[in-house]
């Protein structure tokens, strides 16, 4: 969640004195950069708080912001200036790096309305056993072996091509289930978007099961790339 | 303080410049002898007969004392900047530097340098006050304000104890530049251009693989990487290691004992490897202390083959940077090469391969000295803060962080809170808690890389959160924000927030200079004072008029002279008696004007004396040699003028 430092934003502006919306980044009145103002991710943008997003939009929106706010703009600044446009300008890069990524961004949405994606379990416990998607167990069970052995034999300095054939073709099935959860989600990203109370509810259930398949999915396909040497 | 220029530095591990915005273009300015490259050596000269501190000299001159006086003298200091006493150590296996004795753990090395001790930043800091000199004098007024490249793959002790050596030259440095984007900028001035390009910089000391999105005027660089240990610098030492082990083995001398002699070494080395780029073989020809010679054949397959290994190390971080930039190296539609290293053949054949050059129908772009291309990008950079400029008001740099930056979590894994490639400034806030019931203190570990142990990535600070008031244990919620500023550099802020109180931080630098410890080693203070600086500009006007007034008296006993019409002639004698009345003086100005009019008044001669030295002097023969032909040292653009006076 963001939550800004400064509690104290002025809602009169600096410049003009003139009373302004705290959530701008600049006075309406006289176009002085303000403060970071305590907006989310969505607001930044003046986008509405939804799962589909146009992308080019963003992008124009993004770079049409970064002229006015980048601390380039404001090198000969006063020293209020410059980290007003240090801190909005970083705020305005950590909405855009979550909001073009459709699964941060997804992540991001369900947070602001209340879903628990607790940091533990944002990728950092990589493959923990205890929450295998339960249609998967014995294919993870198998592919938890075969890495095993590709490892062992990588210590030994051995070619097992094989192995290696089996665990590329895993990679390949789990890449394609990954694909399938991204499209599952896209699905969902509708009902939530227009759908009403309880079928959004239904939809935000729906994506956070999903999304913590992905995970687990994501951190597999990330343990065989890394036993399999492919980065 | 005045809004004065803002210059462009490239601080380079063998050479550096400095350029600036005339006009429209960014145009590199020349140092008193006329030359673009400031060479990154720093030398300490001998103690003076009368006591007292002996002086530094930076460049060219510092380079002749290297073969006869090495310990007195520092090269790639740039390899050295924000590291570690151990990772310090692995360098010196290649390189003369003498750390001093008494340096402990966790202290920023430094560098014996004759009878003084220096740190890396402080070494930097006198090649920098060379540039701002030549800027200075160039001027003719103070300048105080800079931009600064670095590698894109600098961390960020790196970049901080760049921004000391700014600070300790009396610079302020505006921004820290990745030296890719700054060739991306130089490129990207005089078309406009749209499409995804990719940075190849191969310099002295390091490496850099940038990819960009150009659009509308905005550089938005997509993703980064590289090794801030691989360079040109590499392949001198296999060039090296061969030349000494061949002597060992074949005339039973070892030179590695005697430091000027392997300077003189690597020197050849360097020569060898450079005529390898135009010449389908080299030759090492030297004379050894018994006598004998040493002769040995380089043929350019022979090179290839022996530095394959090194060039092959690029290829890694292109296709990492490739895929964090989500695309396939057919999406590239330029690449732009950057650094003397790109000029070998073999890295133009690894740089299509890579990319799928040839086989598109595309070529590198080279059209920019790859030397100077970084301080030109550097130019415009300082141009756009400058602001108020129409050619580049457009222009708009969003640069990445080159590493993931991450906190150490239970167990010594690495949590990762702002990925590599986030666009800069980026920042996260992360919330922290006690773990005991009226614990006070909590202890953060900020740390820098790829990895997923904290052991493996590089160490960037360790601070503890204070004055946390004593609660049950997991009660207070402390937020601790963590930014990356426009440099790429860190800043953390933090409060608890139940008790509204923002905690203190002292934040230490895993390694790096205290605030303090800069503020001690600010290079001649008497630099900022503007009296001071005055007095320091006639000297130097001065000594120009001299310089040039002995180059006419000489001038007038050559050929070039009788070639020269009566009223030209007569024009000279003019122009010289009036600088010869005013170089007394104390009025600048006069001295300066009267210098210009001289020089303008001698620019047939000049050309003369030059197209002369041009025929006089064999192929590939530099301008000082042929300065020299002419049994006189060139100091200037041409043979005679001072540079020229804005």
């Amino acid at each position: 969640m963001l939550k800004v430092l400064d509690s104290a934003v002025p809602i009169a502006c600096w410049s003009c004195a003139v009373a302004h919306n705290e959530s701008t980044l600049f006075c309406p009145h006289c176009s002085k950069i303000q403060p970071p103002p305590g907006a989310d991710y969505y607001s930044v943008f003046s986008l509405e708080p939804r799962l589909t997003l146009d992308l080019g939009m963003l992008e124009h929106q993004f770079h049409k912001l970064s002229r006015k706010l980048h601390p380039d703009r404001f090198a000969r600044a006063t020293p209020e200036e410059k980290d007003w446009s240090l801190a909005d300008t970083a705020l305005l890069n950590d909405a855009y790096r979550t909001l073009r990524d459709p699964i941060r961004r997804t992540e991001y949405l369900l947070k602001l309305h209340g879903a628990e994606i607790g940091e533990e379990h944002s990728g950092k416990g990589r493959t923990d056993p205890s929450r295998v998607p339960a249609d998967l167990l014995e294919e993870v069970f198998d592919l938890n072996m075969q890495l095993e052995e590709m490892r062992a034999a990588k210590k030994m300095g051995e070619e097992d091509p094989d192995l290696k054939q089996s665990l590329t073709e895993a990679k390949k099935k789990f890449d394609g289930l990954l694909d399938d959860v991204d499209n599952d989600l896209r699905t969902q990203w509708t009902a939530w978007d227009d759908g009403d109370a309880s079928a959004r509810s239904a939809a935000q259930k729906t994506m956070l099961a999903l999304l913590d398949r992905r995970r687990y999915l994501d951190n597999l396909v990330r343990d065989v790339n890394e036993t399999l040497g492919a980065n | 303080m005045a809004e004065g220029r803002v210059v462009g530095i490239d601080l380079g591990t063998t050479n550096s410049l400095v350029a600036y915005m005339q006009g429209d273009a960014p145009v590199v300015i020349p140092g008193v002898d006329g030359s673009n490259l400031v060479p990154s050596i720093v030398a300490l000269d001998p103690i003076p007969a009368s006591g007292g501190r002996p002086t530094v000299t930076v460049g060219n001159s510092a380079r002749r004392v290297l073969i006869e006086t090495p310990e007195r003298v520092i090269y790639s200091v740039k390899r050295l900047m924000g590291r570690s006493l151990d990772e310090v150590r692995d360098e010196l296996k290649f390189f003369p530097f003498r750390l001093a004795d008494d340096v402990e753990a966790g202290e920023v090395p430094r560098v014996q340098l004759g009878e003084l001790r220096f740190t890396p930043p402080e070494i930097s800091a006198y090649i920098l006050r060379q540039l701002k000199r030549n800027a200075e004098r160039f001027f003719g007024e103070p300048v105080t304000q800079a931009v600064i490249t670095v590698p894109a793959y600098f961390n960020d002790a790196q970049r901080q104890a760049t921004k000391d050596a700014g600070r300790m030259a009396g610079l302020e440095v505006l921004r820290l530049v990745n030296e890719p984007t700054a060739a991306a900028l130089a490129y990207g001035l005089d078309r406009a251009k749209e499409g995804t390009i990719a940075v190849y910089d191969l310099g002295g000391g390091t490496f850099d693989i940038s990819i960009l999105k150009l659009r509308d005027g905005i550089f938005e660089v997509q993703s980064t990487n590289g090794d801030t240990h691989l360079g040109g610098d590499d392949i001198d030492n296999l060039l090296l290691a061969i030349a000494l082990d061949e002597i060992h083995s074949e005339h039973g001398v070892d030179l590695r004992t005697q430091p000027g002699a392997v300077q003189g070494l690597r020197k050849d080395a360097i020569d060898a490897k450079i005529s390898l780029s135009s010449e389908s073989s080299a030759k090492f020809d030297i004379e050894l202390p018994n006598g004998d010679r040493y002769q040995r054949e380089i043929p350019r397959e022979v090179f290839e083959q022996l530095i394959e290994p090194v060039l092959n190390r690029t290829a890694g971080p292109c296709k990492q940077a490739l895929t964090d930039a989500g695309i396939t190296p057919e999406q590239i539609d330029e690449v732009v090469l950057v650094g003397g290293s790109t000029r070998i053949p073999s890295v133009r054949r690894l740089v299509d391969d890579i990319f799928h050059l040839s086989a598109r129908g595309k070529k590198p772009h080279t059209e920019l000295n790859p030397d100077e291309v970084v301080a030109l990008g550097a130019a415009v950079q300082a141009d756009i803060l400058a602001g108020a400029s129409k050619t580049t008001e457009e222009m708009l740099l969003l640069d990445v962080t080159p590493l993931s930056l991450g906190i150490e979590a239970l167990g010594g894994v690495v949590a990762r809170i702002i990925p590599r490639n986030s666009t800069i400034p980026a920042s996260a806030t992360e919330h922290f808690t006690t773990g005991v019931d009226g614990q006070t203190n909590v202890a953060i570990h900020v740390l820098q890389g790829e990895r997923e142990l904290a052991a493996d990535c590089r160490s960037l600070a360790r601070f503890d959160l204070k004055g946390i008031p004593p609660m049950t244990a997991g009660l207070p919620r402390i937020e601790v924000k963590f930014l990356i500023d426009a440099d790429g550099i860190l800043h953390v802020s933090a409060r608890e927030q139940r008790s509204g109180k923002a905690a203190e931080i002292e934040v230490k630098a895993t390694y790096g200079l205290t605030d303090e410890q800069v503020e001690t080693m600010i290079l001649d203070s008497f630099d900022h004072a503007e009296e001071d600086f005055a007095k320091r500009l006639l000297i130097e006007a001065r000594n120009e008029a001299e310089t040039i007034l002995a180059k006419v008296e000489q001038a007038r006993m050559s050929p070039a002279w009788g070639a020269l019409r009566g009223e030209e002639q007569s024009a000279i004698g003019a122009a010289g008696d009036r600088l010869a009345a005013v170089k007394a003086g104390d009025d600048l100005t006069a001295i300066r004007e009267a210098t210009l009019a001289l020089d303008r008044a001698t620019h047939r001669l000049a050309e003369l004396m030059m197209d002369a030295a041009v025929t006089t002097a064999i192929r590939g023969k530099t301008m000082t040699a042929a300065g020299e032909d002419l049994g006189e040292e060139v100091t200037a653009p041409h043979p005679m003028a001072p540079a020229e006076f804005k």
